[in-house]
């Protein structure tokens, strides 16, 4: 990271009243990059977002923009701009209005303000429509606006709350390509907030997975998904099967066995650990191996379970089963061309397994 | 709106703030205590810098005099307040229920009398129930009556008076709680098997309580406390709530009973709105925040 | 469907009679108001000697113009005060922000015979003589409520975060009051105005009690006329001051709705 960063959190918390919002934030957001701030409601990411906008201030802590401390920056003396999640457009000015604001405040000379705004009209394709007001256009078009509104300004940072919320599916997937296309045009930071991981993993260089104030881990959407660090991020980004497991022995090359949910596995661990630790063990669903009892697998070890409900979902099926220990677990197979059908019923008598070296291993948190 | 905890802009900010404090001490938090005060005084001596507090002035209001004055006021306000309930609210519900491009025009002709000087509505009325009166013309011209009725200056005529002067006042917040009514929780009512009847008196009812309340206060309290209707359509014959207190104040010049009288009235107005605020709650199913939805909206609350 | 039908035949003949039981007194005295007799029951031809007994009355055209400069001058001293407040108290945190917007209410729903003693106590206290500054002070307190309302009402209607997008575009906070909440309540605050003057004009209770032999307003002056009994001049004096109600009550409809367009 050798040019600073342009946004920094250095122990940052906010409390409001005697309720804490965030707890010693700490953050270095890249100049150029897209960040996403992911996590439940409530969860402090709006409040980062407003830190930075500047409508709120920190607690305790310090909050740099382009390596000078801002904490007490009115808004509008940031070079930071927002897209609001409900888009915040003036009702009583049209679009062209609406757009010219920022420079107007700015006290821009006329010319410079009608060929600004033009410009960036046609970056978002409304050009033509300059003289509606807000109200004349479609949530799509709002949403552009909105967006059209806050570049103008060429901020260091654009903001982004939550703006996909109103548009419908479609709509939505549209506007994720238009925005990080914009993105990459113009080479800013965008930081986007967002409760839905597959938006976050779409669009970002960096997730920041955020939970009762606390970050709770920071990584590509890879990382997040694949190498979660806790059963928080596990379960929030996508299904999980967590099973119960004490290590056995401890094996070489970073390889040790446990005790699985009653079965001797071998597992894939990236630290030491000692036996008799307990431990847990995280599966996706797509990590899974199935097949019925009869087929006699080769592999071992393997649990056994019985199917519960399968659902199709036209891709893929997912399954759910219970082992015979009880414990209730989420499948999903893909349809192939090897294998054109699967067709368990619930019932049948299989056997459980997952492809060696997918597992995560997570020291067991108490619950 | 978010509030902004940012200070800039202290400016604008704190002249807001101050005006707003200034105004309301001065003129609704030190007159409500002004007067809890001059009820506490002896009536000999009102002047402020005596400070002799006494309660002789509440126990004087528990005499036969405050009693009838109290008990006859009571009974034309809750009756008035009452017909007013009765017949406004079926206006409201049908002004709520007529096609949406009338239904400003509908609003707007309540609220014309809402705003209307009260005094001359209740003018009007004499010249409807007077003795050379349009009813009696109308009565006689009709040959139900072979002599004109003498109905002015009856308490008939006084409860005509408040219904017809505060019934504006009872609309309003009727249909504002009434509009705001979901029409599929109806429709989920009788899909469930509930009559018409039945869905109106388990859905509609509750959900309007807060309306009811807001109206009921907003006509009780004038028709309670107002002295000129009574005057001018009931004649001097008996003395209600209104004219008892005035004449404290401006013939009697017993301030102090004049106030413990208007304090009581201060108290019945908290008592209700407090009543209100749990109707509020009652239909939120928590507590409200921000919204004076059923305060009365001074030109028709229309969408 | 006839049960339909038959629901909705009622319906409109119930609000035709209630709006009836609304207008036709008011309609009499408009009537009346032209009506060369001085008897309600006969028509003795069309007239305007009321209203120019009226125009020779100087007592009532010296009321008429005080209340008159009372209404304008409460109104728009109300009108400051009242949008003020709602701006305070929607838009910033402070100390006792939710105990002052309770008072606004309760002074909505305060018996007007209770806010005169009241002030009037607080007058005397202060040896204040009773004239036309204590009527100002009494009817800027009736007035002011009704403008926070109307404005609060109509700032319900936008986005939160209107302001807050004007200051993130590099508006500060008197400007984006300028440009965007200025604008935008516009319609409430002059309606509010609008609907000032009439409770100023309309007023009795209040000014029973805060105003002083020396200035005297219309209100009072027709009050103290009504309980003498019928006199056709004030029917005269009614119309003129329903049809003024009438016209104020409609352009504050007429303001609040341009925008919605």
């Amino acid at each position: 990271m050798e040019t600073p960063p342009i946004i920094e959190l250095r122990g940052i918390a906010k409390y409001f009243g005697d309720t804490c919002a965030l707890y010693n934030i700490n953050l270095e957001i890249a100049n150029g990059e897209f960040l996403t701030l992911l996590g439940p409601s409530g969860c402090g990411k709006t409040s980062i977002l407003r830190l930075i906008s500047g409508f709120e201030r920190p607690s305790k802590g310090d909050l740099l923009l382009n390596g000078r401390i801002i904490n007490n920056t009115p808004p509008e003396r940031r070079q930071v701009n927002t897209v609001f999640q409900s888009y915040a457009l003036f009702p009583h000015m049209n679009v062209w209005d609406n757009v010219a604001f920022g420079l107007k405040m700015q006290r821009r000379p006329k010319g410079e303000i009608s060929r600004r705004v033009a410009e960036v009209l046609r970056r978002v394709h409304l050009d033509a429509l300059a003289d509606r007001m807000p109200r004349q256009l479609s949530g799509g078009q709002q949403q552009r606006v909105a967006i059209a509104r806050a570049i103008i300004n060429n901020p260091l940072v654009l903001l982004l709350d939550e703006p996909f919320s109103a548009l419908d599916f479609k709509l939505r997937k549209q506007m994720q390509f238009e925005i990080k296309h914009l993105q990459r045009q113009l080479g800013i930071t965008f930081v986007f907030v967002t409760h839905d991981q597959e938006e976050a993993f779409a669009m970002s260089d960096r997730v920041v997975v955020m939970n009762e104030g606390e970050i709770r881990q920071i990584g590509t959407s890879q990382q997040i998904y694949e190498e979660p660090e806790n059963l928080f991020v596990a379960r929030f980004v996508g299904d999980i099967n967590v099973l119960d497991a004490v290590i056995t022995t401890l094996g070489e090359n970073g390889i040790c066995m446990a005790d699985v949910e009653g079965v001797e596995f071998p597992l894939h661990v990236r630290r030491e650990y000692e036996p008799g630790e307990t431990v847990n063990v995280l599966l996706r669903p797509e990590d899974l191996k199935i097949h019925l009892e009869h087929e006699k697998s080769v592999e071992s070890p393997f649990f056994l379970g019985r199917i519960e409900e399968t659902v199709y979902k036209g891709a893929t099926v997912d399954i759910l089963l219970t082992l015979d220990n009880g414990k209730r677990l989420q499948a999903v197979e893909f349809f192939n061309e090897d294998d054109a059908e699967i067709s368990y019923r619930p019932g049948d008598r299989v056997t459980v397994t997952w492809v060696a070296g997918w597992e995560v291993i997570l020291t067991a948190e108490s619950e | 709106m978010p509030r902004s905890d940012a200070k800039a802009g202290s400016v604008f900010r704190a002249v807001c703030i101050k005006v707003t404090w200034l105004w309301l001490a001065a003129f609704a938090v030190v007159p409500v205590f002004a007067l809890m005060l001059v009820s506490l005084l002896h009536k000999e001596h009102y002047e402020f810098f005596i400070p002799v507090l006494t309660l002789d002035n509440y126990r004087e209001l528990l005499g036969p005099v405050f009693l009838t004055v109290f008990w006859d006021s009571t009974r034309l306000a809750a009756l008035s307040t009452l017909v007013c309930l009765l017949v406004g609210y079926p206006f409201a519900y049908g002004i709520a229920k007529s096609p949406a491009t009338w239904r400003p025009w509908l609003l707007l002709l309540v609220a014309i009398p809402f705003w209307t000087n009260s005094l001359i509505r209740t003018y009007a009325l004499i010249l409807i129930i007077g003795i050379h009166g349009m009813a009696n013309k109308a009565l006689i011209g009709l040959g139900l009556l072979s002599a004109p009725l003498e109905m002015l200056y009856t308490d008939f005529a006084v409860f005509i008076g408040l219904t017809y002067t505060f019934l504006p006042f009872m609309v309003l917040p009727l249909y504002a709680s009434i509009e705001k009514l979901d029409a599929g929780l109806i429709d989920a009512a009788k899909d469930l098997g509930a009559n018409s009847a039945e869905a109106f008196w388990h859905v509609t009812l509750p959900l309007t309580l807060p309306g009811i309340m807001a109206g009921c206060m907003l006509v009780f309290l004038p028709s309670f406390s107002c002295f000129y209707v009574p005057e001018i359509l009931g004649g001097a014959k008996n003395m209600l709530l209104g004219t008892f207190i005035k004449n404290q104040f401006l013939v009697a010049n017993n301030w102090p009973l004049g106030a413990a009288a208007s304090f009581v009235l201060t108290l019945l107005l908290i008592i209700m709105a407090g009543a209100y605020r749990l109707a509020g709650v009652y239909v939120a199913g928590r507590e409200r925040k921000d919204s004076p939805s059923h305060a009365p909206t001074p030109v028709s609350g229309d969408e | 469907m006839p049960r339909a039908r038959l629901v909705r035949f009622f319906s409109a003949g119930y609000l035709t009679l209630i709006y009836a039981f609304f207008y036709v007194p008011l309609f009499i005295v408009f009537c009346h108001s032209f009506n060369y007799s001085k008897y309600v029951s006969d028509w003795n031809g069309f007239s305007l000697r009321w209203y120019e007994s009226l125009l020779s009355n100087t007592a009532i055209l010296d009321a008429a113009l005080n209340s008159l400069l009372v209404g304008v001058c409460a109104a728009s001293l109300g009108t400051l005060t009242g949008t003020l407040t709602a701006l305070a108290i929607k838009r910033y945190y402070f100390f006792g922000r939710k105990s002052l917007y309770v008072a606004v209410l309760m002074l909505t729903v305060l018996p007007d015979l209770v806010m005169g003693i009241s002030l009037l106590i607080v007058f005397i206290a202060l040896h204040m003589e009773l004239g036309f500054f204590t009527l100002l002070l009494a009817h800027t307190t009736l007035c002011a409520p009704f403008v926070t309302l109307t404005v609060l009402a109509r700032l319900a209607e936008f986005d939160e975060y209107l302001v807050e997008a004007a200051r993130d575009l590099g508006a500060s906070e008197s400007r984006a009051f300028l440009h965007v909440l200025l604008p935008l309540t516009a319609p409430a605050v002059a309606a509010g105005w609008l609907l000032s003057f009439t409770l100023s004009m309309d007023d009795v209770l209040i000014s029973t009690f805060t105003t002083g032999p020396t200035f005297e307003v219309l209100p009072i002056k027709i009050y103290s006329m009504v309980k003498l009994g019928i006199k056709p001049d004030i029917n005269a004096l009614s119309t003129i001051m329903f049809a003024m109600t009438l016209t104020l009550v409609l352009l504050a409809q007429a303001i609040t709705r341009i925008r919605r367009k």
